[in-house]
Protein backbone atom coordinates (compact mmCIF):
# COMPACT_ATOMS: atom_id res chain seq x y z
CA UNK A 1 0.00 0.00 0.00
CA UNK A 2 2.91 2.22 0.82
CA UNK A 3 4.86 1.50 -2.26
CA UNK A 4 1.22 2.37 -4.25
CA UNK A 5 0.80 5.63 -2.64
CA UNK A 6 5.24 6.26 -3.41
CA UNK A 7 4.57 5.19 -6.79
CA UNK A 8 1.19 6.79 -7.76
CA UNK A 9 2.06 9.27 -9.85
CA UNK A 10 4.20 6.90 -11.76
CA UNK A 11 1.66 4.74 -12.58
CA UNK A 12 -0.97 7.39 -13.60
CA UNK A 13 1.68 9.19 -15.05
CA UNK A 14 2.23 5.91 -17.64
CA UNK A 15 -1.38 5.10 -18.24
CA UNK A 16 -1.87 8.51 -19.21
CA UNK A 17 0.91 8.07 -21.65
CA UNK A 18 -0.59 4.82 -22.58
CA UNK A 19 -3.88 6.63 -23.67
CA UNK A 20 -1.80 9.17 -25.48
CA UNK A 21 0.53 6.73 -27.84
CA UNK A 22 -2.57 4.11 -27.87
CA UNK A 23 -3.93 5.38 -30.78
CA UNK A 24 -0.65 5.46 -32.57
CA UNK A 25 -0.10 1.67 -31.88
CA UNK A 26 -3.54 1.50 -33.46
CA UNK A 27 -2.27 2.81 -36.53
CA UNK A 28 0.89 1.25 -37.30
CA UNK A 29 -0.83 -1.88 -36.44
CA UNK A 30 -3.35 -2.02 -38.72
CA UNK A 31 -1.12 -0.77 -41.71
CA UNK A 32 -0.44 -4.35 -41.88
CA UNK A 33 -4.19 -4.95 -41.69
CA UNK A 34 -6.33 -6.74 -44.89
CA UNK A 35 -9.50 -5.20 -43.69
CA UNK A 36 -12.61 -7.35 -44.59
CA UNK A 37 -15.26 -4.53 -45.56
CA UNK A 38 -14.19 -1.12 -46.90
CA UNK A 39 -13.41 0.22 -43.70
CA UNK A 40 -10.09 -0.43 -41.81
CA UNK A 41 -11.79 -0.75 -38.24
CA UNK A 42 -11.59 -3.99 -37.61
CA UNK A 43 -8.65 -6.44 -37.47
CA UNK A 44 -9.51 -9.25 -39.98
CA UNK A 45 -5.88 -10.89 -41.01
CA UNK A 46 -1.87 -9.69 -41.40
CA UNK A 47 -1.03 -8.40 -45.35
CA UNK A 48 1.46 -6.32 -46.25
CA UNK A 49 -0.07 -5.38 -49.62
CA UNK A 50 -0.73 -1.53 -48.47
CA UNK A 51 3.23 -1.38 -47.43
CA UNK A 52 3.71 -2.40 -51.18
CA UNK A 53 1.27 -0.62 -53.22
CA UNK A 54 1.02 2.87 -51.27
CA UNK A 55 -0.06 4.89 -54.12
CA UNK A 56 -2.62 2.04 -55.15
CA UNK A 57 -5.84 3.83 -54.10
CA UNK A 58 -6.78 6.47 -56.28
CA UNK A 59 -6.01 10.39 -55.55
CA UNK A 60 -4.08 9.61 -52.48
CA UNK A 61 -0.75 10.31 -53.13
CA UNK A 62 -2.12 13.09 -55.67
CA UNK A 63 -3.36 15.11 -52.05
CA UNK A 64 -0.19 13.82 -49.98
CA UNK A 65 1.63 15.29 -52.75
CA UNK A 66 -0.40 18.86 -52.71
CA UNK A 67 0.03 18.64 -48.39
CA UNK A 68 3.23 18.46 -48.75
CA UNK A 69 3.72 21.30 -51.26
CA UNK A 70 1.30 23.69 -49.28
CA UNK A 71 3.13 22.09 -46.11
CA UNK A 72 6.41 23.21 -47.53
CA UNK A 73 5.78 26.69 -48.78
CA UNK A 74 3.69 27.45 -46.39
CA UNK A 75 6.28 26.60 -43.41
CA UNK A 76 9.25 28.51 -45.02
CA UNK A 77 7.08 31.55 -45.88
CA UNK A 78 6.18 31.94 -42.48
CA UNK A 79 9.69 30.96 -40.98
CA UNK A 80 10.68 34.02 -42.80
CA UNK A 81 8.31 36.90 -42.22
CA UNK A 82 8.16 35.24 -38.43
CA UNK A 83 11.99 35.29 -38.15
CA UNK A 84 11.83 39.12 -38.60
CA UNK A 85 9.38 39.34 -35.88
CA UNK A 86 10.61 37.74 -33.76
CA UNK A 87 13.86 39.79 -34.18
CA UNK A 88 11.89 42.58 -33.78
CA UNK A 89 10.86 41.80 -30.41
CA UNK A 90 13.79 40.37 -29.05
CA UNK A 91 16.02 43.28 -29.89
CA UNK A 92 14.02 46.65 -30.31
CA UNK A 93 11.76 49.06 -27.99
CA UNK A 94 9.26 50.21 -30.53
CA UNK A 95 6.11 51.58 -29.96
CA UNK A 96 2.57 49.52 -30.04
CA UNK A 97 4.61 46.83 -28.51
CA UNK A 98 1.48 45.48 -26.89
CA UNK A 99 -0.84 45.56 -29.85
CA UNK A 100 2.21 43.49 -31.82
CA UNK A 101 1.90 40.93 -28.85
CA UNK A 102 -2.16 41.04 -28.94
CA UNK A 103 -1.92 40.62 -32.64
CA UNK A 104 0.25 37.59 -32.49
CA UNK A 105 -1.39 35.62 -29.57
CA UNK A 106 -5.18 36.14 -31.25
CA UNK A 107 -5.09 33.62 -34.10
CA UNK A 108 -3.62 31.11 -31.50
CA UNK A 109 -6.51 32.21 -29.54
CA UNK A 110 -9.18 31.93 -32.05
CA UNK A 111 -11.36 28.71 -32.56
CA UNK A 112 -9.99 27.60 -36.09
CA UNK A 113 -13.41 27.37 -37.45
CA UNK A 114 -14.31 30.99 -36.52
CA UNK A 115 -10.63 31.51 -38.66
CA UNK A 116 -11.44 29.48 -41.38
CA UNK A 117 -15.19 30.52 -41.88
CA UNK A 118 -13.88 34.45 -41.89
CA UNK A 119 -11.00 34.34 -44.27
CA UNK A 120 -13.70 32.28 -46.24
CA UNK A 121 -16.06 35.07 -46.48
CA UNK A 122 -13.04 37.56 -46.65
CA UNK A 123 -12.35 35.31 -50.10
CA UNK A 124 -16.44 35.79 -51.22
CA UNK A 125 -16.29 39.09 -50.60
CA UNK A 126 -13.53 40.09 -52.87
CA UNK A 127 -14.99 37.60 -55.39
CA UNK A 128 -11.41 35.29 -54.91
CA UNK A 129 -12.10 31.81 -55.77
CA UNK A 130 -10.67 29.48 -52.91
CA UNK A 131 -7.98 26.66 -54.08
CA UNK A 132 -3.90 25.98 -53.68
CA UNK A 133 -3.90 29.63 -52.97
CA UNK A 134 -6.11 30.96 -50.84
CA UNK A 135 -4.88 27.37 -48.71
CA UNK A 136 -1.85 28.73 -48.82
CA UNK A 137 -2.99 32.46 -47.32
CA UNK A 138 -4.42 30.68 -44.58
CA UNK A 139 -1.84 28.17 -43.40
CA UNK A 140 1.13 31.10 -43.28
CA UNK A 141 -1.27 33.11 -41.72
CA UNK A 142 -2.11 30.80 -38.93
CA UNK A 143 1.38 29.16 -38.87
CA UNK A 144 3.09 32.99 -37.93
CA UNK A 145 2.30 33.23 -34.68
CA UNK A 146 3.71 29.66 -33.66
CA UNK A 147 7.12 30.27 -35.42
CA UNK A 148 7.10 34.06 -33.92
CA UNK A 149 6.89 32.43 -30.39
CA UNK A 150 9.51 29.71 -30.82
CA UNK A 151 12.05 32.19 -32.54
CA UNK A 152 11.19 34.70 -30.15
CA UNK A 153 11.85 32.27 -26.77
CA UNK A 154 15.82 31.51 -28.83
CA UNK A 155 16.49 35.14 -29.56
CA UNK A 156 15.22 35.95 -26.12
CA UNK A 157 17.50 33.73 -24.67
CA UNK A 158 20.82 34.97 -26.36
CA UNK A 159 23.56 36.08 -24.37
CA UNK A 160 24.10 39.42 -25.68
CA UNK A 161 27.77 39.54 -24.70
CA UNK A 162 28.55 37.02 -27.00
CA UNK A 163 27.23 39.89 -29.87
CA UNK A 164 29.37 42.28 -28.28
CA UNK A 165 31.96 40.11 -27.72
CA UNK A 166 32.32 39.15 -32.09
CA UNK A 167 31.73 43.26 -32.32
CA UNK A 168 35.21 43.67 -29.75
CA UNK A 169 36.53 41.31 -32.07
CA UNK A 170 36.13 44.13 -34.83
CA UNK A 171 33.66 42.00 -36.81
CA UNK A 172 30.90 44.44 -38.68
CA UNK A 173 26.94 43.90 -38.02
CA UNK A 174 26.97 41.82 -41.29
CA UNK A 175 29.74 39.56 -39.82
CA UNK A 176 28.10 39.76 -36.24
CA UNK A 177 24.60 38.40 -37.55
CA UNK A 178 26.20 35.51 -39.76
CA UNK A 179 29.01 34.32 -37.56
CA UNK A 180 27.07 34.80 -34.31
CA UNK A 181 23.83 35.72 -33.78
CA UNK A 182 22.17 33.91 -36.72
CA UNK A 183 23.95 30.31 -36.26
CA UNK A 184 22.57 30.74 -32.22
CA UNK A 185 19.29 31.06 -33.55
CA UNK A 186 19.12 28.70 -36.08
CA UNK A 187 17.65 25.72 -33.82
CA UNK A 188 14.79 27.47 -32.90
CA UNK A 189 14.15 28.70 -36.50
CA UNK A 190 14.42 25.13 -37.09
CA UNK A 191 11.96 24.29 -34.85
CA UNK A 192 9.71 27.26 -35.12
CA UNK A 193 10.01 26.01 -39.40
CA UNK A 194 8.84 22.11 -38.31
CA UNK A 195 5.97 23.14 -36.43
CA UNK A 196 4.97 25.25 -38.97
CA UNK A 197 5.03 22.22 -41.28
CA UNK A 198 3.43 19.87 -39.08
CA UNK A 199 0.59 22.48 -38.22
CA UNK A 200 -0.11 23.28 -42.11
CA UNK A 201 0.33 19.22 -43.11
CA UNK A 202 -2.35 18.79 -40.32
CA UNK A 203 -4.87 21.37 -40.85
CA UNK A 204 -8.15 20.07 -41.67
CA UNK A 205 -10.94 22.59 -40.20
CA UNK A 206 -9.54 26.01 -41.69
CA UNK A 207 -8.23 24.46 -45.30
CA UNK A 208 -11.40 22.63 -45.75
CA UNK A 209 -13.21 26.25 -45.60
CA UNK A 210 -10.71 27.64 -48.40
CA UNK A 211 -10.37 24.65 -50.66
CA UNK A 212 -11.83 23.99 -53.68
CA UNK A 213 -13.15 20.44 -54.82
CA UNK A 214 -9.89 20.17 -56.99
CA UNK A 215 -7.20 20.76 -54.19
CA UNK A 216 -7.89 18.42 -51.68
CA UNK A 217 -5.06 17.96 -49.39
CA UNK A 218 -4.38 14.91 -47.42
CA UNK A 219 -6.26 15.54 -44.00
CA UNK A 220 -9.27 16.56 -46.39
CA UNK A 221 -8.72 13.36 -48.56
CA UNK A 222 -8.80 11.12 -44.83
CA UNK A 223 -12.17 13.16 -43.81
CA UNK A 224 -13.78 12.13 -47.20
CA UNK A 225 -12.31 8.64 -46.99
CA UNK A 226 -13.98 8.55 -43.35
CA UNK A 227 -17.04 8.61 -44.83
CA UNK A 228 -16.45 6.57 -48.05
CA UNK A 229 -14.26 4.03 -46.70
CA UNK A 230 -11.41 3.98 -45.25
CA UNK A 231 -7.87 2.27 -47.32
CA UNK A 232 -5.30 1.02 -45.15
CA UNK A 233 -2.84 3.18 -47.51
CA UNK A 234 -3.78 6.03 -45.04
CA UNK A 235 -2.53 4.03 -41.59
CA UNK A 236 0.84 2.99 -43.47
CA UNK A 237 1.20 7.67 -44.59
CA UNK A 238 0.55 7.42 -41.10
CA UNK A 239 3.09 5.30 -40.00
CA UNK A 240 5.48 6.96 -42.18
CA UNK A 241 5.00 10.01 -40.67
CA UNK A 242 5.23 9.13 -37.21
CA UNK A 243 8.84 7.42 -37.73
CA UNK A 244 10.27 9.91 -40.23
CA UNK A 245 9.31 12.53 -37.43
CA UNK A 246 10.28 10.44 -34.74
CA UNK A 247 13.79 10.18 -36.87
CA UNK A 248 14.27 13.47 -37.50
CA UNK A 249 13.49 14.49 -33.53
CA UNK A 250 16.43 11.58 -32.57
CA UNK A 251 18.54 12.95 -34.90
CA UNK A 252 18.06 16.66 -33.62
CA UNK A 253 18.57 15.30 -30.23
CA UNK A 254 22.08 13.58 -30.94
CA UNK A 255 23.35 16.81 -32.77
CA UNK A 256 21.90 18.78 -30.00
CA UNK A 257 23.92 16.77 -27.38
CA UNK A 258 27.40 16.51 -29.61
CA UNK A 259 27.18 20.21 -30.22
CA UNK A 260 26.68 21.20 -26.50
CA UNK A 261 29.35 18.70 -25.60
CA UNK A 262 31.79 20.61 -27.35
CA UNK A 263 30.94 23.46 -26.49
CA UNK A 264 31.63 22.18 -22.67
CA UNK B 1 18.91 41.87 -18.42
CA UNK B 2 18.81 44.84 -15.29
CA UNK B 3 22.48 43.20 -14.46
CA UNK B 4 24.24 43.31 -17.82
CA UNK B 5 23.01 47.08 -18.25
CA UNK B 6 24.06 47.80 -14.98
CA UNK B 7 27.23 46.15 -15.81
CA UNK B 8 27.78 47.98 -19.18
CA UNK B 9 26.93 51.57 -17.17
CA UNK B 10 30.47 52.82 -16.21
CA UNK B 11 31.07 54.24 -19.85
CA UNK B 12 34.72 52.93 -20.42
CA UNK B 13 36.81 55.29 -22.63
CA UNK B 14 36.83 53.89 -26.01
CA UNK B 15 38.59 55.01 -28.63
CA UNK B 16 36.94 56.98 -31.28
CA UNK B 17 35.44 54.29 -33.68
CA UNK B 18 32.24 53.71 -35.32
CA UNK B 19 29.50 52.35 -33.00
CA UNK B 20 28.34 49.34 -34.87
CA UNK B 21 26.34 46.55 -33.71
CA UNK B 22 25.83 47.93 -30.50
CA UNK B 23 22.86 50.40 -30.15
CA UNK B 24 21.04 50.05 -33.47
CA UNK B 25 17.65 51.22 -31.80
CA UNK B 26 19.43 54.88 -31.35
CA UNK B 27 20.63 55.10 -34.98
CA UNK B 28 17.82 53.24 -36.99
CA UNK B 29 14.83 53.52 -35.20
CA UNK B 30 12.49 52.50 -38.56
CA UNK B 31 14.40 49.35 -38.18
CA UNK B 32 12.08 47.58 -36.15
CA UNK B 33 9.27 48.45 -38.23
CA UNK B 34 10.42 47.25 -41.64
CA UNK B 35 11.15 43.67 -39.86
CA UNK B 36 7.65 43.98 -38.20
CA UNK B 37 5.99 45.30 -41.52
CA UNK B 38 5.14 42.02 -43.91
CA UNK B 39 4.93 39.69 -40.81
CA UNK B 40 1.93 42.22 -38.72
CA UNK B 41 0.41 43.10 -42.38
CA UNK B 42 -0.34 39.32 -43.27
CA UNK B 43 -1.75 39.21 -39.79
CA UNK B 44 -3.60 42.56 -40.59
CA UNK B 45 -5.14 41.37 -44.21
CA UNK B 46 -5.94 37.63 -43.30
CA UNK B 47 -6.95 37.54 -39.65
CA UNK B 48 -8.08 41.00 -38.84
CA UNK B 49 -9.65 42.32 -41.92
CA UNK B 50 -11.20 38.62 -42.03
CA UNK B 51 -12.86 39.27 -38.62
CA UNK B 52 -14.17 42.42 -39.88
CA UNK B 53 -15.72 40.94 -43.04
CA UNK B 54 -16.73 37.83 -41.03
CA UNK B 55 -19.22 40.19 -38.70
CA UNK B 56 -20.04 42.31 -42.05
CA UNK B 57 -21.39 38.72 -43.29
CA UNK B 58 -23.52 38.41 -40.49
CA UNK B 59 -25.26 41.58 -41.13
CA UNK B 60 -25.75 41.30 -45.02
CA UNK B 61 -28.96 39.93 -46.44
CA UNK B 62 -29.55 38.25 -49.86
CA UNK B 63 -29.14 35.19 -51.22
CA UNK B 64 -25.47 33.15 -52.93
CA UNK B 65 -27.53 33.61 -56.36
CA UNK B 66 -28.47 37.77 -56.48
CA UNK B 67 -26.17 38.48 -53.84
CA UNK B 68 -26.04 40.45 -50.60
CA UNK B 69 -26.28 43.67 -49.26
CA UNK B 70 -25.79 45.30 -45.64
CA UNK B 71 -28.79 46.47 -43.76
CA UNK B 72 -27.60 45.95 -40.62
CA UNK B 73 -30.30 42.67 -40.31
CA UNK B 74 -30.15 41.91 -36.33
CA UNK B 75 -32.58 39.45 -36.41
CA UNK B 76 -30.20 36.75 -38.33
CA UNK B 77 -28.43 36.28 -34.74
CA UNK B 78 -31.82 36.24 -33.13
CA UNK B 79 -32.48 33.59 -35.40
CA UNK B 80 -29.35 31.81 -35.32
CA UNK B 81 -29.39 31.80 -31.77
CA UNK B 82 -32.62 30.54 -30.86
CA UNK B 83 -32.47 27.92 -33.39
CA UNK B 84 -28.49 26.49 -32.36
CA UNK B 85 -28.22 27.48 -28.71
CA UNK B 86 -28.24 23.78 -27.79
CA UNK B 87 -25.33 23.25 -30.38
CA UNK B 88 -23.55 25.85 -28.98
CA UNK B 89 -23.96 25.01 -25.26
CA UNK B 90 -23.14 21.47 -25.83
CA UNK B 91 -19.71 22.45 -27.43
CA UNK B 92 -19.13 24.72 -24.40
CA UNK B 93 -19.97 21.67 -21.86
CA UNK B 94 -18.46 19.28 -24.18
CA UNK B 95 -15.02 21.71 -24.03
CA UNK B 96 -15.24 22.35 -20.57
CA UNK B 97 -15.47 18.90 -19.52
CA UNK B 98 -12.66 17.72 -22.11
CA UNK B 99 -10.27 20.75 -20.44
CA UNK B 100 -10.93 19.29 -16.72
CA UNK B 101 -10.28 15.69 -18.04
CA UNK B 102 -6.79 16.60 -19.35
CA UNK B 103 -5.83 18.87 -16.38
CA UNK B 104 -7.12 16.11 -14.42
CA UNK B 105 -4.94 14.00 -16.25
CA UNK B 106 -2.28 15.79 -17.59
CA UNK B 107 -1.31 17.23 -14.14
CA UNK B 108 0.00 14.06 -12.79
CA UNK B 109 1.78 13.24 -15.59
CA UNK B 110 3.44 16.40 -16.35
CA UNK B 111 4.56 16.19 -12.38
CA UNK B 112 5.59 12.48 -12.81
CA UNK B 113 7.75 13.52 -15.96
CA UNK B 114 9.19 16.63 -14.68
CA UNK B 115 9.89 15.50 -11.17
CA UNK B 116 10.04 11.54 -11.30
CA UNK B 117 11.01 10.54 -14.51
CA UNK B 118 15.09 11.03 -14.06
CA UNK B 119 17.29 10.58 -17.37
CA UNK B 120 13.80 9.50 -19.16
CA UNK B 121 12.75 13.36 -19.38
CA UNK B 122 13.52 13.99 -23.08
CA UNK B 123 12.74 10.55 -24.66
CA UNK B 124 8.59 10.75 -22.71
CA UNK B 125 8.77 14.50 -23.50
CA UNK B 126 9.10 13.51 -27.50
CA UNK B 127 6.56 10.68 -26.80
CA UNK B 128 4.17 13.35 -25.77
CA UNK B 129 4.33 15.07 -28.83
CA UNK B 130 5.10 12.25 -30.46
CA UNK B 131 1.22 11.93 -31.78
CA UNK B 132 1.26 15.16 -33.61
CA UNK B 133 3.82 13.45 -35.77
CA UNK B 134 0.82 11.94 -37.30
CA UNK B 135 -2.51 13.38 -39.07
CA UNK B 136 -5.03 14.00 -36.43
CA UNK B 137 -7.61 12.81 -38.40
CA UNK B 138 -6.45 9.22 -37.88
CA UNK B 139 -5.50 9.20 -34.74
CA UNK B 140 -9.27 10.06 -33.94
CA UNK B 141 -10.13 7.23 -36.40
CA UNK B 142 -7.85 4.77 -34.48
CA UNK B 143 -10.69 5.65 -31.67
CA UNK B 144 -13.26 3.79 -33.65
CA UNK B 145 -10.80 0.67 -34.08
CA UNK B 146 -10.26 1.34 -30.07
CA UNK B 147 -14.42 1.92 -29.02
CA UNK B 148 -16.26 0.20 -30.98
CA UNK B 149 -18.67 -2.82 -29.96
CA UNK B 150 -16.07 -5.74 -30.65
CA UNK B 151 -13.18 -2.75 -30.44
CA UNK B 152 -9.43 -3.37 -28.95
CA UNK B 153 -11.14 -2.09 -25.14
CA UNK B 154 -13.98 -4.66 -25.33
CA UNK B 155 -11.33 -7.83 -26.82
CA UNK B 156 -8.83 -6.72 -24.46
CA UNK B 157 -11.40 -6.76 -21.19
CA UNK B 158 -12.91 -9.85 -22.49
CA UNK B 159 -9.44 -11.45 -22.91
CA UNK B 160 -7.90 -10.69 -19.31
CA UNK B 161 -11.20 -11.36 -17.85
CA UNK B 162 -11.54 -8.01 -16.26
CA UNK B 163 -15.15 -7.44 -18.58
CA UNK B 164 -16.81 -6.39 -15.17
CA UNK B 165 -14.49 -3.42 -15.05
CA UNK B 166 -15.70 -2.25 -18.51
CA UNK B 167 -19.18 -2.74 -17.51
CA UNK B 168 -18.91 -1.07 -13.99
CA UNK B 169 -17.34 1.99 -16.22
CA UNK B 170 -20.38 1.86 -18.69
CA UNK B 171 -22.83 1.88 -16.21
CA UNK B 172 -21.04 4.82 -14.05
CA UNK B 173 -20.85 6.94 -17.66
CA UNK B 174 -24.25 5.67 -18.20
CA UNK B 175 -25.80 7.16 -14.54
CA UNK B 176 -24.01 10.55 -16.00
CA UNK B 177 -25.79 10.46 -19.55
CA UNK B 178 -22.33 10.32 -21.16
CA UNK B 179 -23.46 6.69 -23.16
CA UNK B 180 -27.42 6.03 -23.72
CA UNK B 181 -27.15 2.00 -24.18
CA UNK B 182 -24.00 -0.07 -24.11
CA UNK B 183 -22.37 1.38 -26.89
CA UNK B 184 -19.07 3.59 -26.11
CA UNK B 185 -18.65 4.72 -29.45
CA UNK B 186 -20.80 7.17 -31.19
CA UNK B 187 -21.59 8.84 -27.80
CA UNK B 188 -20.75 11.93 -25.87
CA UNK B 189 -18.46 10.27 -24.46
CA UNK B 190 -16.41 8.97 -27.33
CA UNK B 191 -16.74 12.93 -28.39
CA UNK B 192 -15.28 13.99 -25.14
CA UNK B 193 -13.19 11.18 -25.13
CA UNK B 194 -11.53 12.54 -28.24
CA UNK B 195 -11.72 16.06 -27.55
CA UNK B 196 -9.54 14.94 -24.38
CA UNK B 197 -7.67 12.75 -26.31
CA UNK B 198 -6.71 15.03 -28.94
CA UNK B 199 -5.51 18.16 -26.82
CA UNK B 200 -3.85 16.28 -23.52
CA UNK B 201 -0.15 17.80 -24.91
CA UNK B 202 -1.79 20.91 -24.58
CA UNK B 203 -2.40 20.83 -21.04
CA UNK B 204 0.75 19.11 -20.71
CA UNK B 205 3.65 20.86 -22.25
CA UNK B 206 2.71 24.54 -20.19
CA UNK B 207 2.00 22.37 -17.12
CA UNK B 208 5.34 20.60 -17.59
CA UNK B 209 7.40 23.78 -18.35
CA UNK B 210 5.77 25.53 -15.02
CA UNK B 211 6.05 22.49 -12.79
CA UNK B 212 9.57 22.08 -13.87
CA UNK B 213 11.05 25.18 -12.65
CA UNK B 214 8.72 24.46 -9.39
CA UNK B 215 11.25 24.27 -6.53
CA UNK B 216 10.86 20.69 -4.50
CA UNK B 217 12.19 21.99 -1.32
CA UNK B 218 8.74 23.92 -0.91
CA UNK B 219 6.67 21.16 -0.57
CA UNK B 220 9.36 19.19 1.29
CA UNK B 221 8.53 22.54 3.84
CA UNK B 222 5.43 21.79 3.53
CA UNK B 223 5.64 18.09 4.66
CA UNK B 224 8.18 19.48 7.19
CA UNK B 225 5.25 21.45 8.78
CA UNK B 226 3.06 18.44 9.09
CA UNK B 227 0.92 19.06 5.84
CA UNK B 228 -0.41 16.14 4.68
CA UNK B 229 -0.05 15.88 0.74
CA UNK B 230 -3.57 16.93 0.55
CA UNK B 231 -2.60 20.22 1.85
CA UNK B 232 0.68 20.32 0.17
CA UNK B 233 -0.71 20.04 -3.17
CA UNK B 234 -3.51 22.71 -2.08
CA UNK B 235 -1.82 25.11 -0.64
CA UNK B 236 1.75 25.09 -2.32
CA UNK B 237 1.91 23.00 -5.82
CA UNK B 238 -1.70 23.90 -6.79
CA UNK B 239 -1.22 28.17 -6.17
CA UNK B 240 2.15 27.70 -7.37
CA UNK B 241 1.33 25.93 -11.16
CA UNK B 242 -1.66 27.93 -11.72
CA UNK B 243 -0.18 30.45 -14.80
CA UNK B 244 1.02 26.70 -16.25
CA UNK B 245 -2.82 25.53 -15.73
CA UNK B 246 -4.30 28.90 -16.97
CA UNK B 247 -2.04 28.78 -20.34
CA UNK B 248 -3.25 24.84 -20.59
CA UNK B 249 -6.82 25.85 -19.97
CA UNK B 250 -6.49 28.36 -22.51
CA UNK B 251 -5.10 26.27 -25.16
CA UNK B 252 -7.60 23.33 -24.74
CA UNK B 253 -10.67 24.86 -24.49
CA UNK B 254 -10.47 27.39 -27.05
CA UNK B 255 -9.74 25.03 -30.03
CA UNK B 256 -11.53 22.36 -28.50
CA UNK B 257 -15.31 25.17 -28.34
CA UNK B 258 -14.50 25.45 -32.19
CA UNK B 259 -13.35 21.76 -32.73
CA UNK B 260 -16.37 19.27 -34.93
CA UNK B 261 -13.76 16.79 -36.00
CA UNK B 262 -14.28 14.48 -32.75
CA UNK B 263 -18.19 14.79 -33.17
CA UNK B 264 -18.36 14.20 -36.57
CA UNK B 265 -15.83 11.14 -36.38
CA UNK B 266 -17.02 9.78 -32.83
CA UNK B 267 -20.25 11.21 -32.31
CA UNK B 268 -23.73 10.91 -33.46
CA UNK B 269 -26.39 13.18 -34.46
CA UNK B 270 -26.80 14.01 -30.75
CA UNK B 271 -23.74 15.29 -30.37
CA UNK B 272 -23.20 17.72 -33.28
CA UNK B 273 -21.27 20.79 -32.07
CA UNK B 274 -21.41 24.67 -32.97
CA UNK B 275 -18.37 24.00 -35.45
CA UNK B 276 -20.09 21.19 -37.35
CA UNK B 277 -23.08 23.57 -37.78
CA UNK B 278 -20.98 26.56 -39.27
CA UNK B 279 -19.30 24.18 -41.34
CA UNK B 280 -22.74 23.13 -42.81
CA UNK B 281 -24.30 26.33 -42.55
CA UNK B 282 -21.41 27.68 -45.26
CA UNK B 283 -20.54 24.77 -47.12
CA UNK B 284 -23.30 23.04 -47.84
CA UNK B 285 -26.37 24.76 -47.05
CA UNK B 286 -24.85 28.00 -48.44
CA UNK B 287 -26.45 30.65 -45.57
CA UNK B 288 -23.69 32.40 -45.61
CA UNK B 289 -25.36 35.54 -42.76
CA UNK B 290 -26.21 32.73 -40.84
CA UNK B 291 -23.03 30.89 -40.30
CA UNK B 292 -21.29 34.03 -39.70
CA UNK B 293 -23.42 35.27 -37.01
CA UNK B 294 -23.00 31.61 -35.29
CA UNK B 295 -19.09 31.95 -36.05
CA UNK B 296 -18.97 35.75 -34.48
CA UNK B 297 -20.90 34.46 -31.43
CA UNK B 298 -18.32 31.83 -30.94
CA UNK B 299 -15.81 34.42 -31.28
CA UNK B 300 -17.50 36.84 -28.87
CA UNK B 301 -17.90 34.08 -26.19
CA UNK B 302 -14.07 32.76 -26.88
CA UNK B 303 -13.21 36.78 -26.31
CA UNK B 304 -14.88 37.10 -23.66
CA UNK B 305 -13.60 33.90 -21.84
CA UNK B 306 -9.55 34.51 -22.73
CA UNK B 307 -10.27 38.23 -21.51
CA UNK B 308 -10.59 37.46 -18.23
CA UNK B 309 -7.74 34.56 -18.05
CA UNK B 310 -5.55 37.45 -19.65
CA UNK B 311 -6.12 39.92 -17.24
CA UNK B 312 -4.81 37.41 -14.91
CA UNK B 313 -1.95 36.35 -17.13
CA UNK B 314 -0.58 39.06 -18.96
CA UNK B 315 -0.19 38.96 -22.77
CA UNK B 316 3.81 38.86 -22.76
CA UNK B 317 3.55 35.96 -20.62
CA UNK B 318 1.47 33.72 -22.41
CA UNK B 319 3.28 34.98 -26.31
Amino acid sequence: MAWLRRHLVIIVGLLVMLYILAPNFVVIAFSFNNPAGRFNYQWNQFSFDAWTNVCGVPGMCDSLGLSLQIGIIASLTAAVLGTMVAFALGRYRFRARAGTNLLIFLPMATPEVVMGSSLLTLFIAMGIPTGRTTILIAHIMFCLSFVIVTVKARVASLDPRLEQAASDLYANEVQTFLKVTFPLVAPGIAAGTLLAFSLSFDDFIITNFNASPSSVTFPMYVWGAAQRGTPVQINVIGTIMFLGALAIVVIGQVLNSRRSRQIV
Amino acid sequence: MAVSTLAGAPPAPQPPQPEEGKRPRRRGAYVPYLLLLPGMLWLVVFFLVPMLSLASQSLQTGDVDNGYALTFNFATYADALSTYWPQLLRSLIYAATATVATLALGFPLAWFIAHRSGRYKNFLLVLVIAPFFTSFLIRTLAWQTILGDTGLLAQFTAFTHTDFLLSGFKSLLRTFGLISNDQLLFSPFAVICGLTYNFLPFMVLPLYANLERLDQRLVEAAGDLYASPVQAFRRVIWPLSLPGVVAGTLLTFIPATGDYINSVLLGSTQTTMIGQVIDAQFLRVLDYPTAAALSFILLLLIVAFVVTYVRRAGTEELV
